[in-house]
């Protein structure tokens, strides 16, 4: 069991024929994905990954001949919210977008369009969401995960490999692992996650990893005092970064004492969460 | 991209918000005959991109213009908090009966668009949010509908604002708001808004930041980045798609997305060293990337060693290993480095630094522990 994205996702890649978006269907289709439709406007009609996948020219075509339940968006910045909207329009009740970069006032507006839809988006700038051995909706590699009862959150990409690696080594495993985007405004967030795991019945423990700006940890704690009852360990990157710094991420700026490290978790050590002083120990405090 | 104040009073100009007049300027001389043909009082402003100005000095009231032109000189001659003053904006001066603060930000928390008021604007109004946090007005906007006119009027009331003005306060809301929408701010405050003792409304400051996300659809504001205002190295490396910090300590750092990169620089701490720069190479990073990013780290001469972590995904192992042999076959003295590769296509990327015999980890942890011991053994 998992969340969100299990066997019977049936998965639509918008931009597949585009270089990140064909290669990546071709590594969601060996982690077992069922990848049923690509959309790339002007190119429906043709056939990709050797005549497995076909391409259609809208959303609405792709998911009335396939029947896809989830899309995946890799198209270009300036494009993306436009595709998706018509994700959304489409009736496609859950959108993973990859893209990063793209403007702050777009995505607020898109998640304002999608919560009256009742859509759920996961992202932007999201590694995707895993469920190790059932399918893989983004770009986290499938080797460095196995199945397990280990819920993982992270609004960071490669620092999310790192911790499901070292559980990995240690022979743990994961229920489901959702990378839910480094941007300041993100379509789903800690809590609406932390709700998954707590219903779902597989997942024993769940793994959090945030990051300094914004307060999305802090409303994660109160959150969890109150609402989940399954362990949780942290681990929160930027511990030692400058205040003021903007450090890559557009989420991850402290300004002034908001946001900071050390308020993220002694929140979450008040809510009971327990907190790893670096990627690699967050597998001693299961 | 955070805008001079003299920019940002432009885009107030363009979007219909009253501004004192006044006009920028880079030289002493400039600055007198500015104030001969505002006449009267002027104020002189450096234009610096830091907050605090007022406190350091960096704005001065002139009542001649002999007056102005010393100020001027001694402006341009000073630094404020370490940045170097190039430009002076000479306003005319302003009776102030009032000042009001009104801006328009994204609140992450709720993911909506808020404007905010205050009848206490000024240069105290964080201070007015700490203790008195009442008396700050947070309006929440729907992104799809835009800032009603209602909701302006409510504000208005709610700062107490005497009807007469009700009709310019309308205007000036309206337009800050098409500011922020238009020019895809995530700021756009005026602080203060003054209410002149000759009954007018004016911007008498004001702070833009634009998303830098958004500059490709913004040419024209792209252009009014202030290049002279940044560190020169962080400024190559955007060139190059990469994000660089320039920090304090010793250990140059190169790694593969932000999260990663903020964790590994506090590894580094934890292990008792000082990283020396935050440099996320992004995704899918090809071997001409990691060569730039590794000459900016080069180059620093405060570093005593380097530690890479590239934990491969999108980005390829061999690729990065292509292109950190490729940066250290054009240094001659080179600091101690070690090299951690994990993920897509390591075991090529590893045989490739063996072949060039450089010192590689298999953990995190391990990896910071030896960079911390080379960056102290090199001092």
């Amino acid at each position: 069991m998992s969340i969100l994205v299990n066997q019977k996702t049936r998965l639509l890649v918008q931009g597949i024929t585009g270089r990140e978006g064909l290669f990546h269907a071709e590594q969601m289709i060996l982690a077992k994905t069922n990848v049923v439709a690509g959309v790339t406007p002007g190119r429906g009609g043709e056939w990709v990954l050797d005549g497995k996948v076909p391409v259609f020219d809208s959303v609405k075509m792709a998911a009335e001949v396939t029947g896809a339940n989830t899309s995946i968006v890799f198209v270009p910045a300036r494009f993306a919210p436009d595709a998706i909207y018509e994700a959304a329009d489409a009736g496609i009740p859950l959108i993973v977008c990859i893209t990063e970069g793209i403007p702050v006032q777009d995505i607020i507006r898109v998640r304002s369009y999608l919560d009256r839809k009742g859509i759920r988006l996961i992202g932007p700038n999201s590694p995707g969401i895993i469920t190790p051995g059932e399918a893989k909706v983004g770009i986290i590699p499938a080797n460095i995960a196995q199945p397990g009862n280990i819920g993982v959150i992270s609004r960071s990409g490669t620092l999310t490999y790192e911790v499901l690696y070292s559980l990995k080594k240690a022979g743990l495993g994961t229920s489901t692992c959702v990378g839910i985007g480094g941007d300041e405004i993100v379509g789903s967030d800690f809590i609406d996650m932390l709700r998954l795991f707590e219903a779902d019945p597989h997942t024993e423990k769940i793994i959090l990893i945030g990051e300094i700006g914004g307060d999305d940890e802090e409303r994660a704690a109160t959150f969890i005092a109150k609402s989940v009852t399954k362990p949780v360990v942290a681990f929160i990157a930027g511990q030692t970064a400058p205040p003021g710094k903007r450090m890559g991420h557009a989420g991850a700026i402290i300004e002034g004492r908001s946001g900071s490290a050390s308020d993220k978790i002694s929140a979450l050590q008040a809510a009971g969460v327990r907190i790893a002083e670096h990627p690699e120990a967050v597998l001693h405090l299961l | 991209m955070r805008l001079h104040e003299y920019q940002s009073k432009q885009l107030f100009s363009k979007y219909g918000i009253p501004i004192p007049r006044g006009r920028v300027v880079s030289s002493a001389d400039e600055a007198r005959q500015v104030a001969d043909e505002l006449g009267g009082r002027v104020v002189v402003k450096a234009q610096v991109l830091v907050g605090g100005r007022g406190k350091a000095g960096g704005i001065r009231l002139a009542k001649t213009p002999e007056e102005v032109e010393n100020h001027a000189r001694q402006i341009l001659d000073m630094s404020i908090k370490g940045l170097a003053v190039h430009k002076l904006l000479v306003d005319e001066g302003i009776n102030i009966a009032k000042e009001i603060y009104l801006g328009v930000t994204n609140d992450r928390a709720v993911r909506l668009p808020v404007v905010l008021a205050s009848s206490e604007g000024g240069m105290d109004i964080e201070e007015v949010a700490r203790r008195t946090p009442e008396k700050i007005i947070r309006t929440y906007v729907d992104p799809l509908l835009g800032l009603r006119e209602y909701q302006i009027r409510d504000i208005a009331v709610a700062i107490d604002l005497p009807k007469d003005y009700w009709r310019v306060f309308m205007g000036i809301a309206r337009g800050l708001w098409s500011l922020y929408v238009e020019c895809d701010a995530t700021l756009a405050e005026i602080n203060p808004l003054v209410i002149t003792k000759e009954e007018q409304v004016v911007a008498l400051d004001g702070k833009v930041i634009i998303d830098d996300n958004a500059l490709f659809r913004h040419v024209d504001l792209a252009e009014m980045r202030d290049l002279s205002a940044e560190n020169p190295a962080e400024v190559e490396a955007r060139k190059y798609g990469l994000s660089y910090v320039k920090l304090a300590g010793k250990i140059g750092c190169l790694v593969n997305g932000a999260g990663l990169a903020m964790a590994t620089l506090d590894l580094i701490k934890l292990c008792g060293g000082e990283p020396a720069n935050f440099l996320d190479i992004g995704g899918g990073a090809c071997a001409e990337k990691v060569t730039a990013a590794l000459r900016i780290i080069l180059s620093d001469p405060d570093v005593a060693a380097i530690l890479i972590n590239i934990f491969g995904g999108i980005t390829r192992c061999d690729e990065v290993a292509r292109g950190i042999v490729g940066a250290l076959s054009e240094v001659k003295a080179k600091p101690p480095m070690v090299i951690r590769l994990v993920g897509t296509n390591a075991e090529e990327g590893r045989q490739l630094l063996a072949d060039a015999h450089l010192v590689t980890a298999e953990t995190l942890e391990e990896a910071a522990e030896k960079a911390v011991e080379l960056a102290a053994g090199g001092c």
